[in-house]
């Protein structure tokens, strides 16, 4: 039994309510906050991650806008470089591709083009919807092609904590960051402390279980599938590592390379294409900065390289679960 | 539609089309004399920046002939008149933002020569640290916010900054200026749509020169006025002669009032041309295409000779000021660009250390 005291300090919190925290926690005690985008005077938009903010902080904080991806993530730029610390709120990330622009050739940039002395601190927050026949153009991730760009943090919460936690994190930091959350895990329950001021440079790859046979990393949904695949080969005595790797860009290549020294076997698990993807880096990392001479064996788990599909029976195909991924731990094992 | 159906309309101060605007008559109609106000003393510092931004100008179009500058410098020899008509009534704590074309816009409000010859040769000691170039100018304390080439990129950037001056509550205003082509873009009606929504104290100049590039305007729009597009978002609007810098200053001034007084965007086209090509020093060629022959008509209606001939008559000036001032502004120049040349580039280590915040130690991990 939690006791009272301890009930106020620590909750379970859903990662979907645990986002609402973070932006609560940053609303409250950050005038120079403020959130923009389609759908957040709507519930249906954003799910549980920002329900009534608008009621709470207002409509001049919590902004709805236009169709317009593109103005509205320039505007929050805008304003991110007269001192403000806005979050663009992307329902999906399919539509936030109408403002890659904004995002890629301005704002990743405007450091260095002039002189690496302005901040631009604008938080651009896209949401993974994948599955449920919502297909091509509702599904995408596309988490590798933004964390290719120098100069764009990009962060992807695998954990309720870290859903709240590095939103905050994300926020407060003088660079621009993506910040991608999933549908998909915003029923994962975590106890958590309050919230407090969350610092993201320093932050990076996490091994949130440790194993001594193989090691499996993972990112937002991935992340999870890790950890049930490790549950699972546990029970057949094959003992997993499993590395979140958090933050995408600038890539902590450090821990999953520390890893991989000690179990030699390294499964990438990506929630993303497989041609010049994320789970490509990671294993050319490990490849390049190998410290010893024992053989490491690769393997990568991806989707296909096929647009998501519509239709139910392809997306089984198209979509690899817990077991999968157990199943290529225990090929690299055996 | 002629002037009194638009009036009917609730339409004003647009045209049909330009060729209905007395600045765009026949050749020979349209030098009509500038009309200077009661009192006008501040157009004698208005011509002397203009003269500034030129000579600038021809000092970056011949180190461009040389080969000294090689990234693309795209010159506004020509336009002078509309940001210094605008930059009049801009205080410090403004927000103004230009594109590719914008040496004009970053001298009128900071005159900082050093920088901007400095920037475009790629030194240490430019406004952007050597690391922009000509594309890429930025003097915050002077209220330049920044400049990019990408064609309409910072329309919308100036809507959020108008935002923020709204929430500081200051009477701050932000300025966006464009060219016609930027009014292709999505972006810029975005921005026009968003900014009436924000009610966001923004002033969008679109500076139309009738050309794109290489391509007329005609050849792009069934119409060769942009102002239309504010009227089509309730955004008060006039379309101007943009080489006309007291009337500029009327009515940017009339426009910036209103919003520094609680009033959401407007809109200010200025019609102007542009003497050298779209990118680079020279007058006879336009990207890979023979300039038209309109180009001696246009320099006819040059911004600065029609203010120093009203300033003259008016016997606020005496008769040779131009080429007095002209010679002055010279020194200053050459002294500035010498500087330039011998200052150093950017360190190897600007690389990395001037791409993240924490200064490189990030893409070091």
């Amino acid at each position: 039994m939690v006791g009272r005291r301890e009930r106020v300090t620590a909750m379970i919190t859903s990662y979907g309510a645990a986002i609402r925290d973070g932006f609560e926690y940053l609303l409250d005690n950050h005038p120079d906050v403020f959130t923009i985008g389609q759908g957040l005077w709507s519930p249906w938009y954003v799910g549980s991650s920002m329900t009534n903010l608008d009621k709470q902080f207002g409509v001049a904080r919590v902004i709805d806008t236009p169709v317009s991806e593109l103005a509205t993530t320039g505007a929050a730029l805008g304003a991110a470089l007269c001192g403000y610390r806005p979050i663009v709120i992307h329902p999906r990330v399919d539509f936030m591709l109408l403002a890659t622009d904004q995002i890629v050739t301005q704002a990743a940039k405007w450091r260095s083009m002039f002189g690496g002395d302005v901040s631009a601190p604008v938080t651009i927050r896209a949401i993974i919807n994948r599955g449920g026949e919502q297909g091509a153009q509702h599904s995408q991730a596309l988490h590798s092609w933004f964390a290719h760009i120098p100069g764009l943090r990009v962060v992807m919460p695998a954990t309720a904590r870290d859903a709240r936690d590095l939103l905050i994190a994300s926020v407060l930091n003088d660079d621009p960051v993506l910040y991608l959350d999933d549908r998909w895990l915003y029923e994962e329950q975590e106890e958590m402390p309050a919230p407090g001021p969350v610092r993201l440079e320093g932050q990076g790859a996490r091994v949130i279980r440790e194993g001594s046979d193989v090691t499996l990393v993972g990112c937002g949904y991935t992340t999870k599938l890790c950890r049930e695949a490790a549950e699972a080969l546990a029970t057949e005595g094959i003992s997993a590592e499993v590395v979140d790797l958090r933050v995408l860009n600038p890539l902590d290549g450090e821990t999953v390379i520390q890893s991989a020294a000690k179990t030699n076997r390294v499964v990438a698990v990506d929630g993303d294409w497989k041609s010049c993807g994320l789970a490509a880096e990671i294993l050319a990392l490990v490849a390049e900065r190998r410290s010893n001479d024992t053989p490491v064996r690769l393997a990568r788990i991806t989707h296909p390289d096929a647009p998501a599909p519509t239709s139910k029976a392809l997306e089984r195909q198209f979509y690899f679960s817990a077991t999968d991924v157990a199943t290529q731990a225990r090929r690299l094992v055996g | 539609m002629t002037p009194a159906q638009r009036a009917a309309q609730g339409v004003t101060d647009m045209p049909a089309s330009l060729k209905d605007l007395g600045t765009l008559a026949e050749a020979g109609a349209h030098h009509a004399d500038i009309e200077l106000p009661p009192d006008p003393t501040p157009f004698v510092a208005a011509l002397e920046r203009m003269i500034l931004i030129r000579a600038a100008e021809e000092r970056i179009a011949d180190a461009c002939t040389e080969g000294l500058v090689k990234c693309p410098a795209h010159l506004a020899i020509g336009q002078e008149a509309p940001p210094v008509g605008v930059t009049m009534h801009l205080r410090k704590t403004d927000r103004v933002f230009g594109g590719h074309r914008s040496h004009g816009h970053f001298l009128a409000l900071t005159g900082d020569l050093h920088g901007l010859f400095a920037e475009t040769l790629g030194k240490d000691t430019g406004v952007s640290r050597g690391m922009g170039g000509s594309m890429h100018l930025m003097a915050r304390e002077h209220g330049f916010y920044g400049s990019v080439p990408i064609v309409g990129a910072t329309i919308p950037m100036a809507v959020g900054a108008a935002l923020a001056a709204k929430m500081d509550g200051d009477g701050d205003v932000a300025v966006s200026y464009f060219g016609d082509g930027a009014t292709e873009e999505g972006s810029f009606h975005e921005s026009l749509n968003l900014a009436v929504m924000l009610r966001a104290p923004v002033l969008f100049v679109c500076e139309n020169n009738l050309f794109s590039s290489h391509l007329h305007i005609d050849l792009r729009q069934p119409r060769d006025s942009v102002a239309r597009f504010a009227v089509a978002n309730d955004i008060p609007c006039a379309c101007i002669d943009g080489n006309d810098v007291v009337e500029i200053s009327r009515v940017a001034g009339e426009a910036i009032a209103a919003m520094r007084n609680g009033g959401g965007p407007q809109f200010l086209e200025c019609v102007t041309y542009r003497w050298r090509g779209h990118v680079g020093p020279r007058e006879d060629e336009d990207v890979g295409v023979k300039r038209k022959d309109d180009l001696a008509v246009w320099k006819r209606r040059d911004p600065i000779a029609r203010l120093a001939a009203a300033l003259i008559k008016a016997g606020r000036i005496p008769p040779r000021a131009v080429e007095d001032i002209t010679r002055r502004l010279q020194n200053d120049i050459e002294r500035a660009w010498e500087q330039a040349v011998r200052d150093p580039y950017p360190p190897p280590a600007a690389l990395l250390e001037r791409t993240w915040s924490d200064g490189g130690s990030a893409s070091r991990r």
